[in-house]
């Protein structure tokens, strides 16, 4: 199953949360792969797991037990400041509700993870211009978070999870905040970059956003339950780079 | 880290809730303010009360009846009787003085002075004419003690201008006019320069008699209260303190010095005593001021602390996007520090007008202690350091889900 085209190996990861007396099994003995260039949607209800299995290969959490190695790092040995690093550098995340920081602007948005790798000013200036124009708000990068919707506010995102230039794209619920309209947009966006080879992987619990991606994984009680292709890959319209 | 950036950052998060900041700053402004204004009052003080130490006379001994203390503070002296008019003379005229140009014998006392109309209770002091030189006192009317009126045991005083405002009423022409001092009726011959001064200072509420008279016809008693001596230069003070110190000893018939039943204070002693005390009140300002400080930094950790609850959403967002444990702790420390060190500044400029308004109002200098402005600076800042510690570290210590996940 191993080929030298992967970019997230998970091997035997499991995920046990512990209360006082309660042990919860999250995530119980999961392994997969996800190659280069791939776009993956993670589906599955709520309370399957599909939350801890986005936060742990978004380095946010660790693995209880396996292995889970992202473009050639165990990440699961990290120490905090060093998953923040791998975060910085390897991993573009786009939420669910955005996550911008308020009152700041678009351009000061899309800068703020180039701050953190120490890129210089101009520099910083000169990407975020090109990203945001990229997503299509190179007329807006001056509006503060408030003063854009929510589909601008999930490309500003987007352009803040892409100018570090990651391994993975990492979004979830993407489109849960938006209009059909704009989530149909967000989803263009998400093919042109797939097409231009950035491997992304999506979680989400709409099966209409999910047929967007060209691979489908379901989660169930913490064990993946199905994995394949998507049969008809939908085409995303609207989006014009 | 780009640190400029994150000061334009903070700088900018800040004002974003303008009251909020107002309001916590408050405190450092009010605390740092007062330490200034106490500090620069306390100083102003002190030199205040140095000030008019000196002008009681330069280069001036005083020896008084009753031993010393170690710390230089006096015990009852009112009892001794131990110095008379012949040491003052022996000190004059002996061979082993040559340090001191002038002596000036002195007695007294606390009494009850009246006229026809009113009275008071007033230091009445028997003098020679060199009282006058070693005090540096003038007159502004008529003349000063004379040494006729010592020999002659004459029935004369004069009086402090405190005097004849008290007993003849402000500006009066008092040349000529009589008082009563128990039960003896002296004419007024001089009234001396106003000197200032206020409270057990008072150098204007006095009345100056011959020393005789104040001894034989006023009190009835033979000893002396003090004598002043005037050294030769200020170099020569430690000097004349010992060669009058032997002189009195062996007069006295005393071999230990330990036992002396006298003591020599300097002019430098007396400000050494009065700077203490008024140090001591300094400090003793300043402290109240800087619990208020205290007080105000407590103000910043609390307004932190409400700040990073508040963002705990967007400290989880800038963790996800790589942001370290250091960078989250430096960016609340520099808010803090930015607070508290605008606190400092705005406090500093309203300490200073305070003490400015305060030596308008009263008669102290006004002095700006840039010691003081400096310490507020770096303690306004230090304030933001240590308050602003343990918020910045709980907001580098949230782990990135729960923040993110946090609403």
């Amino acid at each position: 199953m191993k080929n030298n085209n992967a970019i997230i190996q998970v091997d035997h990861l499991s995920k046990i949360y512990k209360t006082e007396a309660v042990e919860t099994t999250a995530l119980s003995d999961i392994s997969f792969q996800i190659d280069k260039g791939e776009f993956v949607a993670i589906m599955g209800p709520s309370g399957s797991g599909k939350s801890t299995l986005m936060h742990i290969l978004g380095a946010l959490d660790l693995p209880t037990t396996g292995t889970y190695i992202l473009d050639g790092e165990n990440v699961g040995k990290l120490n905090d400041d060093e998953l923040a690093d791998i975060r910085n550098r390897k991993i573009g995340f786009v939420f669910q509700a955005y996550n911008l920081l308020p009152r700041t602007t678009a351009l000061k948005n899309v800068m703020l993870p180039m701050m953190y790798a120490g890129v210089s000013l101009e520099d910083r200036t000169v990407k975020a211009e090109k990203y945001l124009k990229m997503v299509g708000l190179g007329d807006r990068m001056g509006h503060t978070s408030n003063q854009l919707s929510g589909g601008q506010q999930q490309r500003v995102a987007i352009a803040r999870a892409l100018v570090m230039n990651p391994s993975i794209l990492l979004a979830d619920e993407p489109t849960g905040n938006i209009a059909t309209i704009q989530a149909e947009e967000v989803m263009a966006i998400f093919q042109h970059l797939n097409g231009e080879g950035h491997t992304i992987v999506m979680i989400t619990h709409e099966p209409d956003i999910a047929e967007h991606a060209k691979r489908i994984m379901y989660i169930r009680d913490g064990k993946i339950q199905k994995d394949g292709n998507s049969h008809k890959q939908r085409k995303a319209r609207r989006f014009v780079s | 880290m780009d640190y400029i950036q994150l000061f334009w950052e903070s700088l900018g998060t800040l004002t974003l809730n303008k009251t909020r900041t107002f309001l916590a700053i408050l405190g450092i402004v009010i605390g740092i303010g007062s330490v200034i204004a106490l500090v620069s009052l306390g100083q102003a003080t002190q030199q205040s009360v140095s000030s008019q130490i000196e002008s009681l006379g330069a280069n001036l001994l005083t020896v008084e009846p009753g031993s010393t203390s170690e710390n230089g503070v006096r015990g009852a002296a009112g009892g001794r009787t131990t110095l008379t008019l012949d040491d003052a003379k022996a000190i004059m005229s002996s061979s082993q003085v040559t340090t001191v140009s002038r002596v000036s014998p002195e007695v007294s006392r606390r009494t009850q002075v009246t006229t026809g109309g009113s009275n008071t209770n007033t230091q009445v002091v028997g003098v020679t004419p060199d009282y006058a030189i070693v005090h540096k006192v003038t007159v502004d009317s008529g003349n000063f003690i004379t040494q006729r009126d010592v020999d002659e045991m004459a029935k004369v005083a004069v009086i402090g201008p405190q005097v004849v405002t008290d007993l003849y009423g402000d500006g009066a022409d008092v040349l000529g006019k009589t008082l009563r001092i128990n039960g003896q009726t002296l004419i007024v011959t001089g009234v001396t320069a106003s000197k200032g001064g206020s409270g057990f200072m008072n150098q204007d509420d006095i009345i100056y008699v011959p020393l005789t008279t104040a001894q034989k016809v006023l009190f009835g008693q033979n000893y002396l209260s003090s004598i002043a001596l005037e050294a030769k230069s200020a170099d020569v003070m430690v000097d004349a303190q010992d060669q009058v110190g032997y002189l009195l000893l062996a007069r006295h018939n005393l071999k230990d010095p330990t036992q002396a039943d006298f003591s020599i204070m300097s002019q430098q002693d007396i400000l050494n005593m009065a700077s203490s005390t008024t140090g001591m009140f300094t400090s003793l300002l300043a402290g109240i001021a800087a619990i208020s400080l205290l007080v105000g930094g407590i103000g910043i950790m609390n307004i932190m602390l409400v700040t990073v609850t508040e963002r705990t959403r967007e400290i989880g967002l800038r963790k996800a996007l790589g942001a370290k444990k250091k960078t989250i702790t430096t960016q609340f420390l520099t808010e803090s520090i930015i607070l508290t060190f605008t606190g400092g500044v705005i406090g500093a400029i309203l300490g200073i007008a305070a003490s400015f308004v305060i030596s308008k109002l009263t008669s102290f200098p006004f002095i700006i202690s840039l010691k003081a402005i400096l310490l507020a600076f770096v303690v306004s800042g230090g304030i933001g350091i240590i308050f602003g510690w343990y918020p910045a570290q709980r907001a580098s210590n949230l782990q990135p889900i729960e923040a993110l996940r946090y609403e």
